[in-house]
């Protein structure tokens, strides 16, 4: 199947436009890294169409990558329906934001350094999906935290935006740490890191070892799609370009934790432990997530709450066992954010650079192909028939429902709040008077088109790809009774979010400044994100550089291991120094000393009995 | 005839002879001296050299003799002339006053 083309040729591109990059010029930047994405695209399609009715994968052998005793790693790719869905949406989606990207970096500087590291996600992310053991999503897992890294710190001269990439890799290194402890469990219980191997074997180990393996492996996921504890990076990733923005922190990496723990579900279905956790730490990201999405003024950290609370949908249905509508919404919110995204970048390009909503307004006329698209978006993230958003949270909640209702009440709570908080940005920033001084123009074509098609992905991506249905026979079955009441009441609570958003911010104007004012206290904690970033930087921010500027660098980097080393050169010259003074230039005090040492080995000599 | 005389005895005199240049190097200021004491040395180092040939039945000890006597003799050449050019310039025999590796 020739499977390895789908990575190889973004990593060619990033090869291409990396090394000459420098001396080329932008059309062939563009030829290069969108044409090697597309590509690779169309590949995963043939792939598809050679795979007749996909109910069987297929696995290809390149080579054997480590041998060591009992480990045994094979360069192996793995494709199967699960597989299948997650490459559309990676090259698909990661097609259209490479196409839009010709538009919104075309003023920046540092272009083909953009595309070779877009290009270089892109091979990582492929890697992460197609690799058929731990250790090759590891590889490809690795790599994308690295182009996430690289690209959010991609205007590297700022300092706020370096502190971000820092962030985003510290942050995540916590969360690796945790899937490096499993990946050891998995192989000391398996002997094996392929999936195959260990899927075969887990029904047959003990219910805590396995329990253990799943909470180590959500440790990993978390750090990866944002969830708490380790969700901080993520608001701040949005440092980086608007495309990175969509393409990483929103459609394909943060949804690798998601994918990683799908993929793992043999595992968590004999360790319901595990998953309980992970549902209440879904839930809860989901809740707090919106909570504080409702108070912010910057466009693009509304839609990264956002963004995080959507990544605690995803964990609520894999914690409820509905890994296919889990997958579901990763498929659809890959749509409707990625166009929340591109077009809030869209807005941004359009006020040249601003990106608070009190200074925006009223653009629904300046910016049309921009406000229509993102309206679709709106729509599907708003949970409001028939957008693709609707199918997907519905099928979420409804398992939700099954598992523990007490999850299903806050996610239709928390759906509401969604409706409201994207609803209030929608409404800040095309409705009402235009609150700005920049001249609002429409963005190039290039930059809109992707916006309409994904747009109408956002409308009918939730109708006509029944994900669940596709991976039937991928996942355990899950036993969703039909239930009306449910449907609608997520229905009603997405819509009352908009008419209170609406009511807030159209019909009467000034009522959100009221009743901020009115609770002031709850409304400073929201906007302050619960103070979350203030408390990890007095816990364990400040600790840990206190302790390593006291104790590791002036304890024992300058006190101990400088004290070696400056003391053994310091020893040395003192002993020189005292040596030294037998250096007289005095001729008879040499031969003396001459004298004194013969008598000494004749002494000597004499005590230990002669030379024998 | 050399039965008679046991081999401690040139040891001992070869020791004495060696002390006595010793001595003469360490305590004498005159290069000239210094320069006799040297030879003392080498020579007493000869009469161990043929005590010891003679005792082990051995010609290795005659061979380092005659080598240690051409080294003196070279050795008795150059030095001289040193002395010789030392004394021109310098005017003194004082082997303290024609130190210059001091400072």
């Amino acid at each position: 199947m020739q499977l390895w083309l789908i990575p190889l040729l973004p990593l060619l591109g990033f090869l291409i436009n990396g090394i000459f990059g420098r001396r080329f010029s932008k059309g062939l930047i563009n030829t290069v890294a969108i044409g090697s994405v597309v590509f690779s695209f169309a590949w995963v399609l043939k792939t598809i169409a050679g795979m007749g009715d996909l109910n069987s994968s297929v696995t290809e052998h390149y080579f054997t990558w480590i041998q060591s005793g009992a480990l045994n790693i094979g360069c192996d790719f793995f494709v199967d329906r699960l597989t299948i869905v997650m490459l559309l949406v990676v090259t698909g989606v990661g097609s259209l934001i490479h196409i839009y990207a010709i538009g919104y970096m075309a003023h920046e500087g540092g272009y083909y350094r953009f595309f070779a590291y877009l290009n270089l996600f892109m091979f990582f992310m492929l890697m992460l999906v197609l690799g058929a053991n731990y250790l090759l999503l590891f590889v490809g897992w690795e790599g994308v935290g690295l182009c996430s890294y690289l690209l959010i710190g991609f205007y590297f001269d700022k300092q706020f935006a370096t502190n971000a990439g820092n962030k985003a890799f510290i942050v995540n290194r916590i969360g690796d740490f945790g899937f490096a402890l499993a990946m050891f469990l998995i192989f000391r219980n398996f002997q094996s890191l392929d999936f195959a191997t260990v899927f075969h074997q887990a029904p047959g180990a003990t219910e805590q070892t396995l329990t253990l393996i799943g909470l180590l492996l959500m440790v990993g996921a978390c750090g990866k799609s944002a969830q708490i504890p380790l969700y901080v990076w993520l608001p701040d990733a949005m440092a980086g370009p608007t495309p990175v923005s969509a393409l990483i922190h929103a459609a394909t990496m943060v949804t690798a934790g998601v994918y990683m723990t799908a993929r793992s579900w043999v595992i968590y279905t004999h360790a319901p432990g595990a998953m309980d956790v992970i549902a209440i730490i879904g839930v809860a990201t989901a809740f707090f997530a919106a909570t504080i999405g409702l108070a912010q003024n910057d466009i693009k950290k509304v839609f990264a709450y956002s963004t995080v609370s959507q990544l605690g949908y995803m964990f609520i249905g894999v914690g409820s066992g509905a890994f296919g509508a889990a997958i579901w919404h990763l498929v659809t919110h890959a749509f409707f954010k990625a166009l929340l995204f591109l077009g809030a970048g869209s807005v941004i390009h359009a006020l040249s650079g601003e990106q608070d909503l009190r200074n925006m307004g009223g653009l629904r006329t300046k910016i049309k192909f921009t406000c229509f698209s993102m309206i679709f978006a709106w729509w599907a993230i708003s949970g409001i028939p028939p957008a693709a958003g609707f199918y997907s949270k519905d099928a979420i909640l409804a398992a939700a429902y099954a598992h523990s209702p007490a999850i299903y009440w806050i996610g239709v709570f928390t759906a509401g709040l969604t409706a409201f908080y994207v609803s209030r940005a929608m409404f800040l920033t095309f409705f009402g008077e235009y609150r700005g001084h920049e001249h609002p123009h429409e963005s190039p074509p290039v930059m809109w088109v992707p916006l309409v098609i994904l747009g109408v992905l956002s409308l009918v991506g939730g109708a006509v790809f029944n994900v669940p249905e596709f991976l039937k026979y991928v996942f355990p079955a899950v036993v969703e009774p039909e239930n009306h009441a449910l449907v609608m009441i997520s229905i009603a609570a997405g819509a009352i979010g908009i008419l209170l958003a609406a009511w807030m911010y159209v019909w009467q104007p000034g009522m959100a400044d009221k009743l901020a004012a009115a609770f002031s206290a709850p409304y400073k904690l929201i906007y302050s994100k619960y103070f979350v970033d203030e408390v990890y930087d007095a816990t364990v921010v400040k600790p840990v550089v206190g302790g390593s500027r006291l104790l590791l660098w002036k304890g024992i980097d300058a006190g101990l291991i400088d004290g070696i080393v400056n003391g053994v050169g310091g020893r040395a010259r003192d002993i020189g120094s005292a040596f030294r003074l037998l250096q007289s230039g005095n001729i008879r005090s040499y031969a003396a000393w001459v004298l004194f040492g013969g008598v000494a080995v004749i002494v000597v000599m004499g005590i230990a009995g002669g030379l024998r | 005839m050399l039965q008679a005389v046991p081999i401690s005895w040139f040891l001992t005199l070869s020791a004495v002879l060696f002390s006595l240049g010793v001595a003469g190097f360490l305590f004498r200021r005159n290069i000239i001296t210094v320069f006799m004491s040297i030879e003392l040395m080498l020579n007493a180092v000869n009469l161990s050299f043929v005590t010891f040939s003679y005792h082990h039945k051995e010609v290795a000890g005659h061979l380092f003799t005659f080598f240690v006597m051409v080294v003196a003799a070279a050795e008795a050449a150059v030095g001289l002339a040193i002395i010789l050019t030392v004394f021109k310039n310098r005017a003194t025999l004082n082997i303290d006053d024609v130190s210059s590796m001091k400072n």
